[in-house]
């Protein structure tokens, strides 16, 4: 398993806010966040487009590793204070879910935990 | 005098691209008289442009009518604005267009009719109104207010376009009237759990896109006169006001 910090250098993305040295259990993707707090699980990274200040909420609530902004999207200023408050780290990349979403399984972040 | 009236203030028009072509604000005014309805309200996907034709077929028939709006905030939650009258309305309507941006694709998201009070066809809106604005949830309740208007979350029980489907849970410190629950979950499980009330007032509305959906659910508030003012009172329980009844 890679830690946050490994992602976030491979894959250039820009870290706003947290401790960047969380292992990484999965990943988990998807815009509806009672969705993600129906199925995301336990040190998941999360890929999103949402920047409401609920989403640093939901992560702290499901214990994730971190939460990824797609598209160049920033996190609005009361997301981002509270994720700093809060030691939740967002992560940023221009890349849309899709894209970022590949790259991540083909290096091993898989969605589904092999028991 | 206080007394019971029957309001159902979430109702689309045919300007809503998913709303029914028979939809038009007589049609409308016509059907909520015969169901005994005291008041509605038009509410159409970020847009106002049939509302005040609405207001004025129900002067005719003795209906008050509220002029609101569905909007989509960013998060692509819908929310309610209503109010008492289209000034407040346009004010709204010109911050909603100016963050939304797209074309309507009519043949894969339906027609936008502006009518007049001959049902005629005065114009075909162009802009996406199933799309969403780029304001967020907070701005659109805070814009809401300053209009004194009332801010209503839509649908809450639904996954999609509901506040808590798209972000979990009511956000803190949003500033919210009150909350809506659907017709569905009315039928299903609303005569006996409200479990999504966070403490906010609740409402029930038909949120209609067809003539026959008109009504199919309602609140009856416990009030003088009908106004936005009066209702926040409800919502609130103040000054003998309440809200009596969903149906």
């Amino acid at each position: 398993m890679s830690t946050l910090k490994n992602i976030a250098e491979r894959f250039n993305l820009n870290v706003v806010s947290g401790d960047t040295e969380r292992e990484v259990s999965g990943g988990y993707s998807s815009d509806l966040l009672s969705d993600v707090i129906a199925n995301a699980q336990k040190d998941n990274i999360w890929i999103t487009l949402q920047t409401h200040l609920n989403i640093v909420a939901v992560a702290n609530l499901k214990e994730l590793a971190g939460i990824i902004l797609v598209n160049g999207r920033q996190p609005e200023e009361t997301t981002l204070n509270k994720a700093k408050q809060e030691n939740i780290p967002i992560l940023l990349t221009e890349l849309p879910t899709f894209e970022i979403v590949g790259k991540l399984y083909e290096y091993g972040v898989k969605g589904i935990k092999k028991s | 005098m206080l007394r019971k009236i029957k309001a159902d203030l979430h109702i689309h028009s045919c300007l809503s691209p998913c709303g029914d072509i028979n939809m038009t604000p007589s049609a409308i005014a016509k059907k909520a008289k015969s169901l005994g309805l005291n008041a509605i309200g038009i509410c159409d996907h970020n847009s106002s442009e049939n509302a005040a034709v609405l207001k004025k077929e129900g002067e005719k028939n003795d209906l008050a009518v509220f002029t609101g709006m569905e909007v989509t905030s960013r998060e692509e939650a819908h929310i309610l604005a209503i109010f008492d009258n289209e000034d407040s309305l346009y004010e709204l309507q010109k911050q909603v267009y100016e963050n939304l941006s797209g074309v309507n694709d009519e043949d894969l998201f339906g027609y936008q009719m502006v009518v007049n009070e001959q049902d005629e066809i005065t114009e075909l809106n162009n802009k996406l109104l199933i799309g969403a604005t780029d304001l967020t949830i907070e701005k659109i309740v805070e814009i809401i207010h300053s209009l004194n208007g009332l801010a209503i979350a839509s649908h809450v029980d639904r996954e999609r376009f509901s506040l808590i489907g798209q972000l979990g849970f009511i956000p803190e410190g949003l500033n919210l009237d009150g909350l809506e629950l659907s017709p569905a979950y009315m039928a299903e499980k609303g005569k006996y759990d409200y479990p999504m009330s966070s403490g906010l007032p609740l409402v029930t509305f038909s949120d209609a896109h067809f003539i026959d959906e008109i009504g199919k659910t309602f609140t009856v508030f416990l009030i003088e006169n009908i106004t936005v003012s009066e209702i926040k009172k409800a919502l609130e329980n103040k000054d003998g006001r309440s809200v009596i009844a969903y149906s």
